[in-house]
């Protein structure tokens, strides 16, 4: 349990594989830039791995002030101890006021281990992050710049706001797509900082990695700009290639609804939502899709939310921008049928 | 030869199927409205374990946190196969977050002692935080695997007890070779959960803990060997100022209900004209290229 460092940077975890920097961990300097500038504090980056190349330069591209680089063969692969004790052994020596990490499958095993041993709070899962005075409603005390740790919980139903008063530092892993990427800045200068920690190889003998089969994503729907995502409304996989087709006709990605996935339409791959990615795309067509409260959480930040239902009390249309009442089985082909038509006029 | 293993288990409100009778008009939910089931992941937790004893020999323990109630999801584990279950029950360690819960229940796992594997579903569905488990596994100081998907192998040698491991990455998978004692967290897709066994629904169904029984029930009960072990903080030697709300750095500042900010939506009618006049839109405000 460390006490407030009120001097302290704000942190953000690196989390690269293969000498690659995770999206998350990029779209997190951004936050974390945004939040020590209100601050008046600096942002700091612990990169550990190995061969790392320019991944700090990249990092301090993306608003870091300081990489504390820890470059050790121990480190290649991810196995939780030996990365575990570098973040834990740089925290006590630098206390930093906030630690950022991915919500990604990594972040979310490393995190809590590191938490659990400098006894600190965690938030899982964050959608949003702010700072702010609070006065805590029971003592009354207040309390100056807290880092409110905004998440949805039960199941999405409600969103809570969590802070820790005085156990820092406040540490909270964020969910993937949700704060936006900036733009790098190759002129930035920041500095690097090679740190080393003492007994990483023993560390790294506890858990082996024997084997290691990595998936290329094949799915990129972070980036695309325009979505077209389907439901249980849809009614079967034949049905879903009216999907596709108004996807390639508008020059978007296919996405899915838990629903559509769990009926074996289409891949997990595609799932939008809670469970699957958070986007957050131009344009968003939903169609068939109800709009639970799990599927708007991943979508509702679109810039456009286009909704095809023949249920006029269907929860997506309380978020849409434009609704289309009716069945999808003649207004997706009709809107396929239009654009197709449009493409073809502007071409001759 | 044999692996001992304990599962955590925890009953919690099904909020996947969360009606709006179990949003009170503050926007909070009411715990009390909805059905209380065993947390899914858990399950898999403990057929996993179920699955190493079939194999390999040893016993399976189960232990959960909760009120008097959550004797229900260790019911549930006897039913399957489990060997012994414990409650945790104690008002004090209510309003835990995931670091105190994780302390507890480390605490009731060293009083258990002489284990090999401790498995935990990945995460919660009340809370989805997938973080008691490696919390779990640091207070304990042994290592963690997460996202199990399948146990490959366990052996002993002559430097102990060892396990193969395939986790899920996220983007892939891994095999990992760990030392025992460890933890791992198990997800939906690792197996199948066995169905219960009636024979031993008819032999346990009747199994309580003391807090959901009167004391002439409770020594009736005992007298059959179906009194389920209930234990306090004191019992796991946990210091208080580690439980509950005293020992939880994180703290619910606010709560809100899903606010929908968009209000109404511009109707579009399914028809051509009503298509086209949308595209003419998604065109002229640059939506559309």
């Amino acid at each position: 349990m460390t006490q407030p460092n009120r001097k302290g940077e704000v942190w953000v975890f690196a989390e690269q594989q293969d000498g690659v920097l995770h999206d998350v961990s990029l779209e997190l300097c951004g936050k974390a830039r945004e939040l020590a500038d209100r601050l008046g504090v600096a942002v700091g980056a612990v990169l550990p791995g190995y061969d790392l190349g320019n991944l700090p330069q990249q990092l301090i591209a993306q608003g870091v002030d300081h990489v504390y680089v820890v470059d050790d063969p121990s480190l290649r692969y991810y196995t939780t101890n030996p990365y575990a004790a570098v973040v834990e052994t740089l925290i006590a020596k630098y206390e930093p006021q906030i630690v950022l990490y991915g919500a990604s499958p990594l972040g979310r095993d490393l995190a809590p281990r590191v938490a659990s041993k400098t006894r600190s709070g965690l938030t899982a899962d964050c959608t949003d992050l702010d700072i702010s005075n609070v006065t805590d409603p029971r003592t009354k005390a207040e309390h100056a710049n807290l880092l409110l740790q905004i998440r949805p919980a039960f199941g999405g139903n409600i969103i809570a706001t969590i802070v820790n008063y005085d156990w820092w530092p406040q540490m909270a892993t964020v969910r993937e797509g949700v704060m936006s990427l900036q733009e790098p800045d190759a002129n930035r200068s920041g500095k690097v900082i090679a740190e080393t920690v003492e007994g990483l190889s023993e560390l790294a003998s506890v858990v082996q990695v024997l084997e290691r089969h990595v998936e290329e994503r094949k799915v990129n729907l972070k980036a695309a700009r325009i979505i077209v995502a389907g439901g249980g409304g849809v009614g079967s996989r034949e049905n879903f290639e009216q999907i596709r087709e108004l996807a390639g006709v508008i020059g978007g990605v296919v996405g899915a609804s838990r629903a559509a996935v769990d009926s074996g339409f289409i891949g997990k791959e595609y799932q939008i939502g809670q469970t699957g990615t958070t986007v957050r795309p131009a344009l968003y067509i939903a169609v068939g899709i109800s709009g639970a409260v799990q599927h708007r959480a991943g979508m509702e930040e679109s810039a456009k939310i286009i909704a095809i239902n023949n249920d006029p009390a269907a929860p997506i249309f309380s978020i849409a921008h434009y609704g289309i009442v009716g069945d999808l089985n003649k207004v997706v082909p009709m809107l396929t049928k239009a654009l197709r038509n449009r493409r073809l006029a502007s071409v001759q | 030869m044999g692996f001992h293993s304990i599962v955590c288990v925890k009953q919690v409100p099904d909020t996947a199927n969360i009606t709006s009778e179990a949003m009170t008009p503050e926007g909070t939910v009411n715990r009390g409205a909805l059905p209380a089931i065993f947390n899914p992941e858990d399950l898999h937790a403990l057929e996993t374990a179920l699955e190493v004893r079939d194999r390999f020999g040893g016993t399976v323990t189960v232990v959960s946190m909760g009120p008097p109630k959550a004797a229900e999801v260790l019911r549930a584990c006897l039913f399957r196969g489990a060997d012994r279950a414990i409650l945790l029950t104690d008002r004090r360690a209510a309003a835990s977050d995931t670091l105190a819960t994780s302390y507890i229940l480390s605490q009731a796992i060293r009083t258990i002692g002489n284990y090999d594997l401790v498995f935990c579903g990945r995460q919660a569905i009340d809370g989805d935080t997938a973080q008691t488990g490696p919390q779990i596994a640091e207070k304990l100081d042994i290592p963690q695997v997460t996202y199990l998907e399948e146990m490959v192998e366990l052996q002993e040698c002559s430097q102990g007890k060892k396990a193969k491991i395939r986790r899920n990455t996220g983007n892939g998978w891994e095999l990992v070779e760990v030392r025992l004692p460890a933890l791992m967290t198990v997800l939906e897709t690792a197996n199948e959960p066995r169905p219960l066994a009636a024979k031993k629904v008819l032999r346990y169904k009747h199994a309580s803990v003391p807090a959901e029984v009167d004391e002439a029930k409770a020594e009736a009960l005992k007298e059959r060997g179906l009194l389920l072990e209930q234990w306090t903080l004191e019992d796991i030697g946990a210091e208080l100022d580690r439980c509950g709300f005293a020992g939880s750095p994180t703290k619910v500042f606010r709560v809100e209900s899903i606010v929908l900010t968009k209000e109404g939506f511009t109707s579009v009618e399914p028809t051509e004209a009503g298509i086209a006049g949308l595209i003419q839109e998604l065109i002229s405000d640059r939506t559309l290229g």
